[in-house]
């Protein structure tokens, strides 16, 4: 026990607390209340596993992979607060996706099909949005040339996979229906509207660059490059994503400007890769290039020197070391080696979103309320304390809430809420514990102000192990579960924190201060404390 | 209140005290009841899995006054897009909840589409989940982890913080907590959802919080009794029980009151649910959890400690002491004859003496 303790320091210290939170929870331009959960505001949630099709383990560059490809469309959905998060590792991994306010049927199965990585003739180039100057002659910001071990050789064959081009014209003047250019714009020729269709895509107003669209790989397809710079129409797929074995960032050997990404193919993919390259190295600019499309969106799109027969190659280009990784990522995990099974798809609308929050309230509060009238009755004056705390701790946690819903995107769920409601019984307890061996040190016939202290110095013991073990089970909840358990066990341990906060620096000073008042030592019946009303004499008081 | 408060110093003192450890027989025996109708019931009914556990749809459709006639509205609708219905029901009577065995879903999508067309509510009013045949193995697998490891570590705890006894005891009161509570949902066929297994672990912590305190309190009165010889390892952690009965009935009606407000709101405003589930268990859960710290964990702590070679000597010593001058038969020698005893006389100021004179060795 403290030499000196001062109640004062505790309060100011835990009025500091309050007040710096607040601070923190309000400041301004930011979300003031706590992040909700799916079914408290309505929207899809969808548990995927990921599982490798020969069924070995899935590596952590996998799961990343598959991740970031699923954040893609999700984004791709334009919901600014969905959510993609990894829980688990290794085979028990799940990849969560929340969608809030978004209950679209169609969401499960664009989320669960594998990502489509396809390498795309390209047919013609335009700039991403109209510009007023003359017509563009974009050159790709990258270039593949033969690896080292390639053999060159110069057929300039071209194959009839890939027609004249349209050559289109940047007429923002064409007027085709909106609806025709949403995502993926695709057609088995070149004919009909297809050029116009090109000519009225303006990157910069399309989803198309968002990603998240599945295309056919045996059609064309009109797309654009993922930060909008340029359109592309794109010849059917020449490879797929599976045709790829690796692919590595690395720095030129010989020196030079620059990242470059090895490419190696499998024997299939050589095969095709060659014919396809020979095609394109024999070709004119623009088409002498190839797209790399990655559902729906063209990544990069180097132009082919010469034919690449051996199944190695090299893209090269002015990448930075980040420019290079992410494109060597898209090529090796492109096309998905992972499936992905649906766990569990959960859809709840709006409105039953806003009535479960507030029934979670309603039965928070009138929880509450009953409490605080048991330890009113019960406790007295005592009860008071216990009440003022539990406000305290309330609001704690309710600031807690909401700076944990924007640092580390916590959001209360209704499961989270039944926590909390818990919770209040296991605050409450560490009063009631507190409260019990001060009227039991009364009991023996010490005075209140001595029976405040040596009832601390006891209850605090129990109150710390019995709220570690509370700990301990939140702690190994949260852990070893997935889904709603954790939000639960998160709040059930936050809230028990709490707890001992508040019982360590407002309670206990609360209760020190007022046991110097006369009143409180008037023997009224109303403090709670009462040593006539704890059985002892009134007489054995005063000889004390 | 005044009542409770009355008794809450009689049982200090020990004028008045529960013969809880000594009647232990009747309490295993009460256990060991429910104990068999759990391990019974839970054998021959086994459990209502909700769908998260079997893997399946479920479609829940918001409407105005759920009829009989709903149901066999929804039942038609979802018969005519082909698919089969396991069950439907209403839910606090505004919504009518079909399940279904495991669909695709393009399937899922045509059932919602029957359903909100046919009670007349916009297709994305429809709740729908759908479950992978995995997925509930999996809430399950991660439950029995996460209850194994808590079980090791609250068991080192337990045997750091107090002894191995207590550790013993508490994992036995704990046991038959869980055990019991799932016993209760065997019988009475609530439907166990993943809310509902986070409501059973919760038990786990909250048992064990009730009895650590009065292992607490056990701890403090049996601290170097076997040096004295006044009284049984027995009769201290019955005078400790005593003395935390207020403590645990006031912390349980404090802990079951908001749980019973979930329960009586989240019935009457949402019909079943996550909050429902939960609270149910709980309810169920600390009911159980509080019987146990008293009549189970305790009365097995004293039964171990009893057979320690220390505790025979001193509970022989005792034995001797009280038979040489029975004058020294005191309020605890009470404990041993039955419960409720109640002496005429005021608070025993010779019993004061004892805890203080060990408190100030600490």
């Amino acid at each position: 026990m403290a030499k000196h303790y001062r109640p004062g320091r505790s309060l100011v210290t835990i009025a500091l607390i309050l007040v710096g939170l607040t601070i923190w929870a309000f400041i301004p331009g930011k979300d003031h209340a706590p992040k909700l959960g799916l079914d408290l505001r309505g929207g899809t949630q969808v548990i995927l596993s990921p599982k490798t099709g020969d069924g070995t383990a899935i590596t952590p560059e996998q799961l990343t992979q598959t991740v970031s490809i699923i954040r893609q469309r999700v984004d791709g959905f334009g919901v600014a607060e969905a959510q993609v998060t990894v829980q688990g590792s290794g085979s028990s991994a799940k990849i969560i996706v929340t969608i809030p306010g978004q209950t679209s049927r169609t969401i499960v199965d664009q989320l669960k099909t594998t990502a489509q990585l396809n390498f795309r003739p390209v047919v013609a180039v335009d700039y991403g949005s109209p510009k007023p100057t003359d017509s563009p002659t974009p050159t790709a910001s990258t270039s593949a040339s033969s690896a080292p071990s390639g053999t060159p050789s110069a057929s300039p064959a071209v194959s009839a996979s890939a027609p004249p081009s349209p050559t289109p014209k940047p007429s923002p003047s064409v007027s085709v229906d909106p609806a025709l250019l949403a995502p993926p714009i695709q057609a088995t020729d070149l004919s009909g509207n297809f050029p116009d269709l090109f000519a009225a895509l303006d990157c910069a107003k399309s989803k198309i660059a968002d990603g998240g669209v599945v295309d056919d790989p045996k059609k064309y397809l009109i797309s654009c490059e993922k930060n909008g710079s340029y359109k592309y129409v794109l010849a059917p797929a020449d490879l797929v994503g599976t045709d790829i074995q690796s692919a590595t960032a690395g720095l030129p050997p010989q020196g030079g400007a620059g990242w470059q990404v090895e490419l190696k193919m499998t024997t299939e993919g050589a095969k095709k890769f060659a014919t396809s390259t020979q095609t394109l190295s024999a070709a004119k600019a623009p088409q002498n290039q190839f797209a790399i499309v990655l559902d729906g969106v063209v990544v990069s799109a180097p132009a082919v020197n010469e034919p690449i027969l051996g199944g190695s190659a090299v893209i090269t280009g002015s990448f930075t070391v980040d420019e290079a990784k992410a494109l060597a990522q898209v090529l090796k995990y492109g096309a998905l080696p992972i499936g992905l099974d649906v766990d569990e798809v959960q859809q709840i609308s709006p409105t039953l979103g806003a009535d479960q929050l507030r029934a979670g309230l309603i039965a928070g509060g009138f929880g509450l309320l009953l409490v605080i009238l048991y330890l009113l009755l019960y406790y007295r004056a005592l009860g008071i304390v216990a009440v003022f705390s539990l406000m305290v701790a309330a609001a704690n946690t309710y600031l807690m809430f909401i700076i944990l819903g924007r640092g580390i995107g916590f959001t209360l769920t209704l499961a989270g809420i039944a926590g909390a409601i818990v919770a209040i019984g296991i605050t409450s307890d560490s009063f009631i514990i507190y409260f019990e061996r001060i009227r039991d040190e009364i009991r023996e016939g010490k005075r209140l102000r001595t029976s405040v202290d040596t009832g601390w110095t006891r209850a605090r013991r129990t109150i710390l192990a019995a709220d570690f073990v509370s700990i301990l089970a939140a702690t190994v909840l949260y852990f070893l579960s997935v889904g709603s358990v954790r939000g639960f066990a998160f709040t059930l341990g936050l809230t028990t924190l709490v707890d001992v906060l508040v019982a360590f620096l407002f309670t206990r000073a609360v209760v020190t201060r007022i046991a110097n008042s006369n009143w409180m030592n008037s023997g009224s019946a109303m403090t709670g404390v009462s040593p006539e009303r704890l059985g002892v004499a009134k007489a054995s008081e005063v000889t004390q | 209140m005044a009542g409770l408060g009355t008794l809450g110093n009689r049982l200090y003192s020990g004028e008045v005290s529960y013969n809880i450890v000594g009647r232990r027989k009747l309490w295993y025996s009460v256990s060991a009841v429910l104990l068999i109708l759990s391990i019974a019931t839970l054998g021959i009914r086994g459990l209502n899995l909700g769908i998260e556990f079997k893997g399946g749809a479920e479609f829940s459709v918001p409407v105005a006054t759920a009829t009989d006639a709903s149901i066999v509205q929804a039942r038609t609708a979802v018969t005519s897009t082909g698919n089969t219905v396991s069950s439907v029901t209403i839910v606090g009577g505004s919504t009518v909840r079909v399940q279904t065995a495991a669909l695709t879903s393009e399937e899922s999508n045509k059932v919602s589409a029957e359903l909100a067309k046919s009670f007349g509510v916009s297709e994305s009013e429809v709740k729908v989940q759908l479950v992978g045949p995995t997925w509930g193995s999996e809430v399950s697998k991660n439950a029995a982890r996460a209850l194994v490891v808590f079980l090791v570590l609250v068991a080192l705890f337990l045997a750091m913080y107090f002894e191995w006894p207590m550790a013993i005891a508490g994992l036995v009161a704990l046991g038959h907590d869980v055990l019991i509570t799932v016993g209760i949902y065997a019988l009475s066929g609530f439907e166990v959802t993943p809310a509902s297994v986070i409501g059973f672990l919760t038990i786990l912590g909250y048992s064990l919080y009730d009895t650590v305190v009065v292992f607490d309190k056990v701890k403090e009165n049996t601290k170097g009794i076997t040096s004295g010889s006044r009284m049984t390892y027995s009769e201290a952690a019955n005078l400790a029980l005593n003395q935390t009965l207020v403590r645990s009935i006031n912390t349980s009606t404090v802990a079951l009151l908001p749980v019973l407000s979930i329960l009586v709101v989240g019935v009457s405003l949402l019909g079943a649910g996550t909050l429902n589930d939960l609270a149910l268990a709980l309810f169920v859960g600390m009911l159980v959890g509080t019987y146990s710290s008293i009549f189970v964990a305790t009365p097995i702590l004293a039964q171990i400690k009893e057979r320690q070679p220390e505790n025979i000597a001193l509970a022989k010593r005792v034995t001797a002491k009280r038979k040489n001058s029975p004058d020294a038969v005191d309020n605890l020698g009470a404990v041993l004859v039955g419960a409720p005893i109640v002496h005429a006389a005021g608070p025993r100021q010779q019993r004061v003496k004892k805890p203080r004179a060990r408190r100030s060795g600490k």
